[in-house]
C-alpha cells in the first residue's frame, strides 16, 4: 500500500461562488445567465420552482428562480428581467455584470415545489414563465396531463417562446397587444379535485387567479411572488467576528473562509456532512447577530427567526455573530 | 445463485480488474475488512464476476457516485436485484428506490419532518428515556448483553413511539428490516431464512402505516398532514411511513452496538468522551465511519459511465462499498483507529447526496442521548466475552456483545 497524505474534504468550492459563463438576450428586456462553479464541479442539486439568491458584486442581494435543466450538474440557468427603477439588482445583472465574473450564490430553495398530481394548469405572466418552465418540462417527463397559459406585454418581451414550441397545443401563448387580459375562468374551467394549479407573475396576475380559484378545492393553486423580503441587511463582503458563547474565543471569518473552516482552524469541532448546506448535519444555535443564510434548508419564517445557521455555508449579515459553540 | 444478465455487460468487462470474491459470503460477513482493502488496491472499479456487477470501494469514487443521481440510479433497485428485469419483493420505496423527479416530493417531506429543527421537540423526553434505561439496565447488573439490554432497547423505547405506532406487536419490526436489508444482496440462504416469515411481517408493518392507526401526533402523523396539503399523494402517504419503520430500526440497533463495541476496545477514547461529553456526536459519526452499520448499496448506471479509465455499460450494477470508502487511507490517516480527535466529517456511512440518510439527525439523537446518559454514570467499559456477529447483506450487525461496566 503506498503511503498517501489523507486530504480532507474538498470544501464546497462551488457554493461560495460561481462564475458567469453565459450571458444571452432572451427576449426584449430579459436575458438569461448561465453559472457554474470556477472548478467545474457538481452544483447543488435543485427541484423545479426552486430560486437562488445572487449576491452581487454591488452588495446587493436579489432572487431569481432557476430555469434551466437539473440534469445538468453543473450549469445553473436563471433569466433576469430588467425592472425600470431598479436600484442595482437587475440593472446590475444587464448593464454591468460580465461572463467570467464571479457572483455570490445561496439556495437553491423552494417554497414553490411541484407536488405530485396527475393533472396540471400553469399560469405564468411575463418573467413569471421562470419557475414554470422546469415544472413543464417535468410534467411532460412525469406523463401528467398539463396546460399552460402564458401571458406578456407583446410576443417580442415574452422569453423562452422557442423553448415553448416543443410542446406544441399545450401551450398557449398570449400576448396582451394581440388578445387583451388573459382568460382565466375560459382557461381554469370549473372547479374539480385532481388538478394542481401553478402560478407565477405580476400582482396583479396572482390576485386574479386568488378570485378565480377562491371556490378550488384547498391547496389547489399554488403561486409564487416575485416580492423580495426586504428586511435583511445586506450581506457583508467584509470580514466578520464569530463569538462563540461557551468556549469564550471570538474569531474573525475573512471572505476566503466559511465559518466552519474558521472554527475548525481554531481547534472547534463542528460536525458536518455534506458542506454544501443541504443536510443539516452542522446546525448551530445563534445567540445574537443575524446570519446571512445560504443553505437550502430553512424556510423563510426559519429564516427570519435567526436562532440557527448552517456553518459550512451560512455567514453574517452583522459584524458580530454570537454562537452557542 | 442466479440473477439475470442484462444482456451485453459480461463482455464488457474485458480489462478491468476483477475478483471472484462473494461479498455475501459467511467468511466476508463475518470479517469484511480484508476484502475492503483488497478491492481499493485492486483498482478504482472491480468487475465481481460472480454477480457481474462493477465494485467501487475508495472514497473518491464512491462519493462521486452516491451524489450522481444523473448517471446512477436508484429506481431500478438499490440492492443487487435489477427492478428492470426483476419483480422486486414489495413496492419500492418511494425515497430509497425512485430517482428525480418521482424522489422530489416523497424527501422534502420527510426531510422536513425528520429535520434538526422538527427533532427539537423530542430531545428532553429521550435524554429522560436514555436515564431511565440506563438507572434501570445498571440496577439489574453491570454485567450484560449490550445489544439487547442498550442497543435494541433503547431504540424500540423512543422510535416507535416518535413514529406513533401502537405497542402491540413491536418485536416484528426488527426481523422485518433485517429482511428488508437482506433483500439487497443475492437470494442467498439469508434472504431465504426470512421468506417464510415476509408475508406476516409486510402485513403487519404496512397496517401500521395506515392513518386510523397511528397516534394523532408523531412522525406518521405529520406525514398523513402533508398529504393532506397535497405535498404528496394519499397513496404515498403510507408507503413513507414504511420507510420510517424498514430504515429506522435495525439501523440505529447496530449502530449503537458499533459504538458500544468501539468504546468497549478503545478505553481511552471513553475516559475523553468522560471529560467531555460534548463529543458525544462526533463520537457517533466517528463509529458509523469506523464500523458502516450500513455497509454497501448498489446503483444502475443510467447510460455507459465512465469511472476513471473504465466503461461500465448502461444498465449494469454498480455496488458501492460505504464502509471499503470510510475506511480508504486516502482520505482518512490511521483510517483502522476509531479516534474522537478525528474530524469524520464527511464520511458516507449516511451515504451523500440526493439520498443521503433522511433519518440521521434521528439516528444521531438516539445515540448523543444514550451515550449521555452512560457518560454520566459509567466509567469504564469493557468486553466480558466475545462478541457475536449477526449476518446480514447490508448490515453490520451484532448478535451479543457483553460489556462489564464500572459505575462512577
Ligand atoms: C422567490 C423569487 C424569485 C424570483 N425570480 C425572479 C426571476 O426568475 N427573474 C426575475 O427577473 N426576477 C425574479 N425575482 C425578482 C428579483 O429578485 C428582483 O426583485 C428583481 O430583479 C428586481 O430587483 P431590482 O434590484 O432590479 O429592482 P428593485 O430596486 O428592487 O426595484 C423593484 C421595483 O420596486 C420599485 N422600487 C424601487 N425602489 C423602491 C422604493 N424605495 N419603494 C418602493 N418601490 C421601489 C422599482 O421601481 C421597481 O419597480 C424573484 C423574486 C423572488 C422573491
Ligand atoms: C445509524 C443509523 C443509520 C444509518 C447508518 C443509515 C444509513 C443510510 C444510508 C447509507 C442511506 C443512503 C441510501 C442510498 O444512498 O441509497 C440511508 C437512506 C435512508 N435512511 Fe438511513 N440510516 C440510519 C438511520 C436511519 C433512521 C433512524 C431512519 C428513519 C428515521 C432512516 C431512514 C432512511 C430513509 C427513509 C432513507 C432513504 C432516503 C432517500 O433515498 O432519499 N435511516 N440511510
Ligand atoms: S454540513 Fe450539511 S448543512 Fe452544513
Amino acid at each position: 500500500m503506498t503511503a498517501t497524505t489523507p486530504a480532507r474534504a474538498p470544501l464546497a468550492d462551488a457554493v461560495a461562488s460561481l462564475r458567469v459563463t453565459g450571458k444571452q438576450v432572451q427576449a426584449d428586456g430579459v436575458l438569461t445567465l448561465e453559472l457554474a462553479a470556477p472548478s467545474g464541479n457538481r452544483l447543488r442539486d435543485w427541484t423545479p420552482g426552486s430560486h437562488i439568491d445572487l449576491i452581487l458584486p454591488n452588495g446587493l442581494t436579489r432572487q431569481y428562480s432557476l430555469c434551466g435543466n437539473r440534469w445538468d450538474a453543473t450549469t445553473y440557468r436563471v433569466g433576469v428581467l430588467l425592472e425600470p427603477g431598479s436600484r442595482g439588482g437587475s440593472a446590475y445583472v444587464h448593464e454591468q455584470l460580465q461572463v467570467g465574473d464571479l457572483v455570490g450564490v445561496g439556495g437553491p430553495r423552494n417554497n414553490f415545489p411541484l407536488v405530485p398530481s396527475e393533472q396540471y394548469l400553469f399560469v405564468a405572466g411575463g418573467i413569471g414563465i421562470t419557475p414554470i418552465l422546469p415544472m413543464v418540462h417535468q410534467a411532460e417527463l412525469l406523463g401528467a396531463d398539463w396546460r399552460l397559459l402564458y401571458g406578456g406585454r407583446r410576443r417580442s418581451s415574452m422569453a423562452f417562446l422557442d423553448e415553448l414550441a416543443a410542446y406544441g397545443d399545450r401551450v398557449l401563448v398570449r400576448p396582451e397587444d394581440e388578445y387583451g387580459l388573459l382568460d382565466l375562468p375560459g382557461f381554469l374551467g370549473a372547479p374539480r379535485d385532481g388538478v394542481r394549479v401553478y402560478s407565477c407573475g405580476p400582482a396583479p396576475l396572482l390576485a386574479a387567479m386568488e378570485r378565480t380559484c377562491a371556490y378550488w378545492p384547498p391547496h389547489s393553486l399554488r403561486v409564487e411572488r416575485f416580492v423580495a423580503d426586504d428586511a435583511g441587511a445586506p450581506a457583508r463582503i467584509a470580514p466578520f467576528e464569530v463569538e462563540l458563547a461557551r468556549t469564550g474565543t471570538t474569531v474573525t471569518v475573512t471572505p476566503d473562509v466559511t465559518v466552519l473552516e474558521a472554527l475548525n482552524r481554531v481547534g472547534i469541532e463542528v460536525l458536518s456532512s455534506c458542506r454544501r448546506g443541504v443536510c443539516g448535519t452542522c446546525e448551530t444555535t445563534v445567540l445574537a447577530g443575524r446570519p446571512d443564510h445560504r443553505d437550502a434548508l430553512l424556510d423563510d419564517d426559519e429564516r427570519q427567526a435567526d436562532d440557527c445557521m448552517y456553518v459550512c455555508v451560512s455567514r453574517s449579515r452583522d459584524e458580530r455573530l454570537v454562537l452557542d459553540l | 445463485m442466479t440473477t439475470t444478465v442484462p444482456p451485453g455487460t459480461a463482455a464488457s468487462a474485458t480489462g478491468v480488474p476483477h475478483s471472484d470474491v462473494d461479498p455475501f459470503a459467511h467468511d466476508v460477513l463475518e470479517d469484511p475488512l480484508p476484502m475492503h482493502a483488497a478491492l481499493r488496491e485492486a483498482g478504482p472499479v472491480v468487475h465481481l464476476d460472480r454477480y457481474d456487477v462493477f465494485a467501487l470501494a475508495r472514497y473518491d469514487d464512491v462519493h462521486a457516485a452516491l451524489v450522481d443521481w444523473q448517471g446512477f440510479q436508484s429506481s431500478a433497485g438499490v440492492g443487487l436485484s435489477n427492478f428492470r428485469y426483476e419483480e422486486p419483493w414489495r413496492p419500492p420505496s418511494l425515497l430509497l428506490e425512485a430517482d428525480p423527479p418521482r424522489h422530489d416530493a416523497p424527501r422534502r417531506v420527510l426531510q422536513k419532518v425528520l429535520g434538526p429543527r422538527a427533532l427539537r421537540r423530542l430531545r428532553e423526553g429521550w435524554a429522560a428515556d436514555a436515564e431511565l434505561l440506563v438507572d434501570e439496565v445498571l440496577s439489574r447488573a453491570t454485567a450484560f448483553d449490550a445489544v439487547a439490554e442498550l442497543s435494541t432497547a433503547f431504540p424500540l423505547r423512543v422510535f416507535p413511539d416518535a413514529v406513533g405506532i401502537p405497542k402491540g406487536g413491536r418485536e416484528r419490526l426488527l426481523p422485518y428490516g433485517n429482511h428488508a436489508f437482506n433483500a439487497f444482496g443475492p437470494d442467498n440462504d439469508l434472504v431465504a431464512k426470512g421468506t417464510p416469515r415476509v408475508a406476516e411481517l409486510s402485513g403487519w408493518v404496512n397496517a401500521q402505516c395506515q392513518r386510523d392507526v397511528l397516534s394523532p401526533a408523531g412522525f406518521g402523523a405529520d406525514i398523513w398532514a402533508a398529504s393532506d396539503r397535497g405535498d404528496i399523494t394519499p397513496e404515498q402517504a403510507p408507503l413513507v411511513v414504511r420507510s420510517l419503520l424498514t430504515a429506522g430500526v435495525d439501523t440505529t440497533v447496530h449502530a449503537i452496538s458499533a459504538i458500544l463495541y468501539a468504546f468497549a476496545t478503545h478505553p481511552d477514547q471513553w475516559q475523553r468522551l468522560r471529560e467531555d461529553p460534548s463529543l458525544a456526536r462526533v463520537a457517533f459519526d466517528e463509529a458509523v465511519r469506523w464500523e458502516s452499520p450500513v455497509q454497501t448499496f448498489f446503483r444502475t448506471a443510467t447510460t455507459d459511465v465512465r469511472v476513471h479509465d473504465v466503461l461500465i455499460p448502461e444498465g449494469s450494477k454498480i455496488l458501492m462499498f460505504l464502509a471499503a470508502a470510510n475506511r480508504d487511507p486516502r482520505r482518512w490517516a490511521d483510517p483502522d483507529r476509531y479516534d474522537l480527535s478525528r474530524d469524520p466529517s464527511g464520511h458516507v456511512g449516511f451515504g451523500m447526496g440526493i439520498h443521503q440518510c433522511v433519518g440521521q439527525h434521528v439516528a444521531r439523537l438516539e445515540a448523543e442521548s444514550i451515550l449521555t446518559a452512560l457518560a454520566r454514570r459509567v466509567a469504564t467499559i469493557e468486553l466480558d466475552g466475545p462478541p457475536v456477529r449477526h449476518h446480514n447483506n447490508t448490515l453490520r450487525a451484532w448478535e451479543s456483545l457483553p460489556v462489564r461496566l464500572t459505575l462512577g
